[in-house]
């Protein structure tokens, strides 16, 4: 193809299609209205970050696209061939599971979360492959090994159980876990927070890699700018439950157009 | 015509002691369990003077299906004297009225804790496996709940970690008794606390197997000729008991489960667990003319399904 077909082409983002698209996703807590009316859509191998004060709803989003809870209103499709068309809160247990253990990684701020924490760290990876079914220990050991040395974790204690390990290797193990599968969608709530800065860099750095090594598509939440400055194509600020304002990452932290917005960036510098 | 002209006279004593209320209910849960291999069916659990944990749930399923033409034997870890296995025979008899033997092969209705005898059981025999813990997830699923929701999505994910984090701290896979089975593809069970070397003996099995847990209130069948397998990994296969280069001390018998009795020396002697085994062997020795039927496992310990242990030694 010559350099002058390749400029004609249309721009890449208006031809494909949003890897995921939820419309309208509404959560109640009883009372508490923790999610309302939320829409996104994230390109295959787009970078999202989600940013807002605590209790703005952002873990809760991360939740409901993990498939963990029960959304109360709302659509949420994955561009994926078997799930194509399909609202992906209608479907059953069975379903929910399959297809937030092939297509959906998560690695959560509180490891205890998304770790079994007395378990060897090889077995919390592993634990992917055998729900998806696969019953040969060597390839289980070598697709560990594999996820953990993608992630940077020190192979020689591959099988410490994370209790015994830094939140840094935490991180890396639930990151290592996330991604054994290959999964289309990344899922990063905090991922960083409550480590040191120099970890943190070190395991931002990695995430960078994978992201770009996997062609992953993520929702980063954080209420760092510099996380979400490192790492997001993309950004969209959450308030009370709702959206405030979306854009591109530099446009809405160089130049933000809602109130809040501007406080939060203002806060930070 | 009136209702107590239908009904038998009323008994202070029932036949077989349970009543036929509690009869029908452990019938028709026995049928449902027959039908679902491996699930656990609730039942009652009624009283029997006997304490719970002591083989309520076995003598129940055993009372329930017993009738006059059955004989019965009762084992407590291959052993037909323990007390406890003698208790329970005396009870059922007295009950019931049947014969009760020692030999598996006169055998119609077995009971027994902790083991499954040596002879092949025939297409006209039932075992009753006296089963203390009826949850296979219960170590690694508090919640009963839970448990039975993993059971319906087949999500048997944790027990397979189990098995890989042996593997990776033993070398080996740590069950001894009450080794994790799929039965018949679909539901994993506690085949009860018997040695690895009788799980085999539940595949293909032309017996019914059916299992009970009094003081948990569930029973579980495995049906003749269903598949039963070990939970394996392709690569690390499923291995029974090394038995090898023990023999009976008083009938040279090998192959076969044994148990060890220490010496005053420091070393130890073996002696068959199949107690009613060993002594048909003894009398057999003595010159008597006496029936020993073929055995799941051969004298060099080859299982009777050959390529079936694929970890066979
Ligand atoms: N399990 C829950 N039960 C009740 N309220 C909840 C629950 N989870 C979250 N909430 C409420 O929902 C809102 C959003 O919470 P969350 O998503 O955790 O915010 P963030 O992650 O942005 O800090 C908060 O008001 C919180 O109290
Ligand atoms: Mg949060």
């Amino acid at each position: 193809m010559s350099l002058l077909e390749m400029t004609l082409d249309a721009p890449r983002l208006l031809e494909m299609q949003p890897l995921l698209r939820v419309n309208n996703l509404c959560k109640n807590y009883g009372g508490i209205r923790a999610l309302e009316n939320v829409s996104l859509h994230v390109y295959p191998g787009e970078v999202l970050g989600i940013v807002g004060e605590s209790g703005s709803g952002k873990s809760t989003v991360l939740r409901l696209l993990n498939l963990e809870e029960p959304e109360t209103s709302g659509t949420y499709q994955l561009e994926i061939p078997e799930l194509l068309g399909q609202n992906l809160f209608e479907l059953n247990r069975f379903q929910k599971r399959e297809t937030r253990v092939h297509h959906i990684g998560i690695v959560y701020q509180n490891p205890h979360l998304g770790l079994r924490m007395h378990k060897s760290s090889s077995g919390n990876v592993a634990e992917r492959l055998i729900l998806a079914g696969e019953k040969r220990f060597a390839e289980l050991r070598r697709a560990a090994r594999e996820s953990l040395q993608a992630s940077e974790f020190p192979i020689a204690r591959m099988d410490e159980p994370p209790i015994h390990l830094s939140g840094g290797m935490q991180q890396r193990v639930q990151l290592a876990k996330a991604i054994a599968m290959k999964p289309k969608l990344l899922l990063l709530d905090e991922p960083t927070t409550g480590l040191d800065v120099s970890v943190q860099a070190l395991v931002l750095d990695t995430l960078k890699r994978l992201q770009f090594e996997l062609e992953m598509t993520m929702i980063l939440v954080s209420h760092d700018l510099g996380v979400i400055r490192t790492l997001a194509d993309r950004v969209m600020v959450m308030r009370g439950g709702r959206v405030v304002e979306s854009g591109l990452t530099d446009q809405v932290l160089e130049d933000p157009q809602h109130a809040y917005t501007q406080q939060l960036v203002h806060a930070k510098l | 015509m009136k209702l107590s002209e239908l009904a038998f006279e009323r008994q202070d004593y029932a036949y077989a002691f349970l009543d036929e209320f509690a009869k029908r209910e452990l019938r028709r849960k026995i049928l449902k369990a027959i039908a679902i291999p491996g699930y656990q069916v609730p039942y009652a659990s009624r009283e029997v003077p006997m304490a719970r944990g002591w083989g309520t749930g076995g003598l129940q399923v055993s009372l329930a299906l017993v009738g006059v033409n059955d004989t019965v034997k009762v084992i407590d870890q291959g052993d037909d004297d323990s007390v406890n296995a003698a208790n329970l025979r005396r009870f059922i008899a007295r009950m019931t009225g049947v014969k009760t033997t020692t030999d598996t092969l006169a055998a119609s209705l077995i009971q027994s804790r902790h083991r499954i005898p040596e002879e092949l059981l025939n297409e006209r025999q039932v075992l009753v496996l006296q089963v203390p813990m009826p949850e296979i997830l219960s170590s690694i699923e508090p919640s009963y709940a839970r448990a039975r929701e993993m059971h319906s999505d087949g999500d048997y994910a944790l027990l397979w970690l189990g098995l890989y984090e042996d593997l990776v701290k033993y070398r080996e896979v740590s069950y001894g008794a009450d080794y994790p089975v799929l039965v018949n593809g679909r539901y994993v069970m506690a085949p009860s606390p018997i040695p690895r070397f009788d799980t085999p003996k539940l595949h293909q099995a032309a017996h019914l197997t059916l299992l009970s847990a009094g003081r948990e209130k569930r029973l579980y069948a495995v049906p003749p000729y269903t598949d039963v397998y070990p939970l394996e990994f392709e690569d690390v296969p499923f291995q029974i008991e090394d038995q090898r280069g023990w023999r009976d001390a008083s009938t040279g018998a090998a192959g076969k489960f044994m148990s060890e009795i220490p010496q005053d020396g420091g070393g130890s002697s073996y002696q068959l667990s199949d107690t009613g085994l060993k002594q048909k062997l003894e009398r057999q020795m003595a010159g008597e003319e006496i029936e020993i039927g073929a055995t799941y496992f051969d004298d060099d310990t080859n299982f009777y399904i050959t390529g079936f242990l694929k970890g066979a030694s």
